[in-house]
């Protein structure tokens, strides 16, 4: 990383568990990330990884059945894995950390009108009265895309499509000028079109105000419209991490070439599309060697054995995975995800008209 | 010691009542389940399709489903609000029809209003020959849902969330039991749960202790469990992660085969819409602006509209993304005041919103690229 870029966030060591009925899950296992000011990083990889819950650590909503057992997690001088009370975390929490999720739903009172739930965070948050906080939020209303943004302050959430009350929960928490800004799923309930103009609107208001963002995703591209670096995450932890270009062109975790080869860009009509076998490994159970073995066609004796450490590929780019080991044989990613920027271009050119 | 003993006793006892009360009631409950599906069986026995109906539209030569003229309004007088305007669709048995379009232009109002959940305000929805719209009586309510079945948008407000995912995914065949005792119950909603990549551990199991992905895949088994011939399938895959939306795409593709499910398909995700549609159909603020076969309507986009669309679809390659030229779409281009637009076919089976002065333009773009392309 550029060793002259400030670190806002640094998570070390960090385990998550969560107590499900007398059994424990491990979650997040060891994970160390530091995040830079004004960074963009995507969280990306297999659903349950640990995306939502690596970042519900540091924005104080892990659900009460979970705690964190190890590591710390260094905020402004502050150690947030300490903090316990609801009030410890309410100077952070929506305030320097928010959060949008991928459930507008689960963001938004059903029964107050959107209006009133923006106008009480920028009230709470910027300290200005009613009538301010009324024009403020309206203006906000006006740049996430929602027309006639004085007539709809007053309407409630069902009566918003699910893209625009998405757009609300992006107004709430910009509402609220955060350092950090965590985009869960941010634009899984939105349309191609309005998904742009969202990201363009984080864009642009990250450059305003110099905020880092954090964006958790399926959409690859999304990430390689948004993201600066990605981490690629795999049964609760870390395990390649690098520029967007890096990850995409040069790839180095089997875990992360099978990511690759998902994209439905790269299959045929009428052809299925590529799914990696089998399933991730129960996070009830201790994980032995690398937990992405059993899956990984290209495993060697020791992936079952003992966990990788991070091999360094560049400055930026680390990987976990003993394919970097100097002992191992050489292997070549999958044909499917070689010359990517090639073969792309070539099957979306017809849509450059 | 003796007391020990005595808590052995107790203990066996104690057991044994309890098993016997547990034996006695899923006997019971089995009774009960037997003749209430018995019940059930003699009513959904008064809907008889026509085998003439039924062996045409397997032929494709009627429409399993259709739309037709379908208006929906929401709130009254002043502040009326048509969400969808005037809508008529075909859809045959075992294609894939894909609803794409901007938020808020009545994909989701279209999908509810097919499963009965939102009433329509004008024209109706035919299933099968039937009309399914409107007041309907109880068995006709009833073989609308076991043959109709959607998949939500929103898979938190969706999912009973004190319920355990047992209950949720057997809630339908329960209501309609669909099974011939508890045991058949079990096995049905494990091989539901193991279909979509989840493991009957989770059986017992509550919806907030799921990550977003999985609890949409829960949505997609309380579906599937019913066996349904149309899915209403509204952004299945969006919460996925590329493979498990490749495994679910497959999945739901492996059914359509085996089981000739007709899917109304409603998606954002336009790379993925391309690769698993018969037909798309493009809506913009409650109308239909265009329609094709998937991959006519990929190289030749006509309507504003859906050629702004377009060129918002994500590209997986940082480069490639980073230099995309958005193309905005401006309805003011439109002049409709002096001819109204309709849906008109351009080219067998691609249709597109136009007024006559308009569709000789498109006639004209449309050859154009034929010729740049020969
Ligand atoms: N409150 C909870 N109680 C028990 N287990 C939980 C809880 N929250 C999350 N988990 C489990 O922790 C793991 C990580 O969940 P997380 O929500 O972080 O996944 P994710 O990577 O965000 O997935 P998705 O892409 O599907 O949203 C999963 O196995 C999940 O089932
Ligand atoms: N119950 C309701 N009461 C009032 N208005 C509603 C109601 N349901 C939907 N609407 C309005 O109808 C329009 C269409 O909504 P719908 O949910 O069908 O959009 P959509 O195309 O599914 O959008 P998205 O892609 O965001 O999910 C929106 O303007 C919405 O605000
Ligand atoms: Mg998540
Ligand atoms: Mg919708």
């Amino acid at each position: 990383m550029d060793k002259e870029r400030k670190v806002v966030l640094s998570l070390k060591n960090l385990e998550v568990k969560f107590n499900v009925r007398a059994r424990i899950l491990r979650a997040i296992r060891n994970v160390s990330l530091d995040i830079y000011e004004g960074q963009s990083i995507a969280i990306v990889g297999e659903s349950g990884s640990g995306k939502s819950v690596l970042t519900k650590t540091f924005t104080g909503m892990l659900e009460e059945n979970g705690r964190i057992t190890n590591g710390e997690i260094w905020f402004e001088g502050q150690d947030l894995a300490k903090l316990q009370t609801n009030k410890e975390w309410q100077s952070i929490r929506g305030n320097k950390i928010a959060t949008v999720f991928q459930d507008p739903m689960t963001s938004l009172n059903p029964i107050k009108t959107i209006g009133s739930q923006i106008s009480e965070v920028i009230m709470l948050h910027q300290g200005k009265s009613p009538s301010e906080a009324k024009e403020i939020a309206i203006n906000l209303i006006k740049r996430v895309g929602i027309a006639n943004a004085q007539k709809r302050f007053y309407d409630y959430p069902f009566q918003y499509s699910g893209g625009m009350r998405q757009r609300i929960v992006i107004a709430i928490a910009l509402a609220c000028l955060p350092k950090i800004l965590v985009c869960d799923e941010p634009t899984t309930a939105l349309d191609v079109t309005i998904q742009a103009q969202i990201i363009d609107l984080i864009k642009d208001l990250q450059k305003e105000y110099g905020f880092t963002t954090i964006y958790i995703t399926h959409d690859l591209g999304v990430v390689a419209n948004v993201a600066d670096t990605v981490a690629v995450m795999y049964a609760g932890q870390i395990v390649e991490i690098g520029t967007v270009e890096e990850i995409f062109y040069n790839p180095k975790h089997p875990y992360t070439w099978a990511l690759l080869s998902s994209m439905p860009q790269l299959s045929e009509r009428g052809t299925e599309l590529y799914t990696i076998h089998g399933t991730p490994p129960s996070l009830y159970n201790e994980v032995k060697g690398d937990a992405f073995a059993p899956r990984n066609p290209y495993a060697m004796k020791i992936d079952f054995v003992e966990e990788p450490p991070f091999f360094k590929v560049s400055e930026t780019h680390y990987a976990k995975t003993w394919l970097l080991d100097p002992r191992a044989p050489k292997v070549e990613p999958p044909k499917a995800i070689q010359n990517l920027h090639k073969k792309l271009s070539s099957k979306l050119g017809v849509n450059d008209r | 010691m003796i007391k020990k003993v005595f808590m052995r006793l107790i203990y066996f006892v104690k057991n044994d009542v309890r098993y016997f009360f547990k034996k006695i009631n899923s006997m019971f409950r089995n009774k009960i389940d037997q003749y209430q599906r018995a019940k059930l069986q003699l009513e959904d026995a008064k809907i008889q399709i026509d085998p003439e109906l039924e062996r045409k539209i397997d032929n494709k030569e009627l429409p399993i489903l259709s739309l037709k003229n379908v208006t929906i309004t929401f709130g009254s007088g002043k502040k009326v609000f048509k969400a969808v305007d005037d809508v008529s669709l075909d859809i045959y048995k075992g294609e894939t029809f894909s609803l794409v379009g901007e938020s808020g232009s009545g994909k989701t109002t279209i999908g509810k209003a097919i499963v009965r959940i939102n009433p329509l305000t004008s024209g109706e929805i035919i299933y099968k020959g039937r009309r399914i719209s409107g007041k309907l009586s109880k068995y006709e309510d009833r073989f609308v849902i076991r043959n109709i079945q959607m998949i939500f948008q929103d898979p938190a407000a969706s999912l009973n969330e004190r319920a355990t995912i047992d209950y949720i995914v057997s809630e339908g065949i329960y209501n309609f039991k669909l099974y011939e005792n508890e045991k058949e119950r079990v096995r049905k909603t494990e091989e539901a749960l193991i279909s979509v990549g989840l493991l009957p551990e989770h059986l017992t199991r509550y919806p907030h202790e799921f990550s977003g992905g999985q609890r949409q895949r829960i949505g997609i088994a309380r579906s599937i469990i019913m066996e349904p011939q149309f899915i209403v399938a509204d952004e299945p895959i969006s919460a996925l992660d590329v493979s498990i939306r490749a495994q679910v795409l497959n999945l739901l593709k492996k059914f359509q085969i085996e089981r000739g499910i007709t899917y109304l398909f409603i998606a954002h995700d336009l790379s993925v819409v391309r690769f698993i549609s018969d037909r798309i159909g493009v809506i913009y603020k409650g109308k239909i602006v265009e329609l094709a076969e998937s991959e006519e309507l990929f190289s030749y986009p006509l309507h504003p509209y859906t050629i702004s669309l377009m060129s918002a679809i994500p590209i997986p390659d940082p480069i490639l993304e980073k230099n995309k030229k958005l193309i905005v779409y401006d309805p003011s281009i439109h002049d409709y005041s002096e001819e109204k637009p309709r849906l008109r076919e351009i080219r067998k089976g691609h249709f597109i919103l136009a007024n006559s002065k308009e569709f000789i333009e498109y006639q004209k773009k449309l050859e154009s690229i034929n010729t740049n392309q020969a």
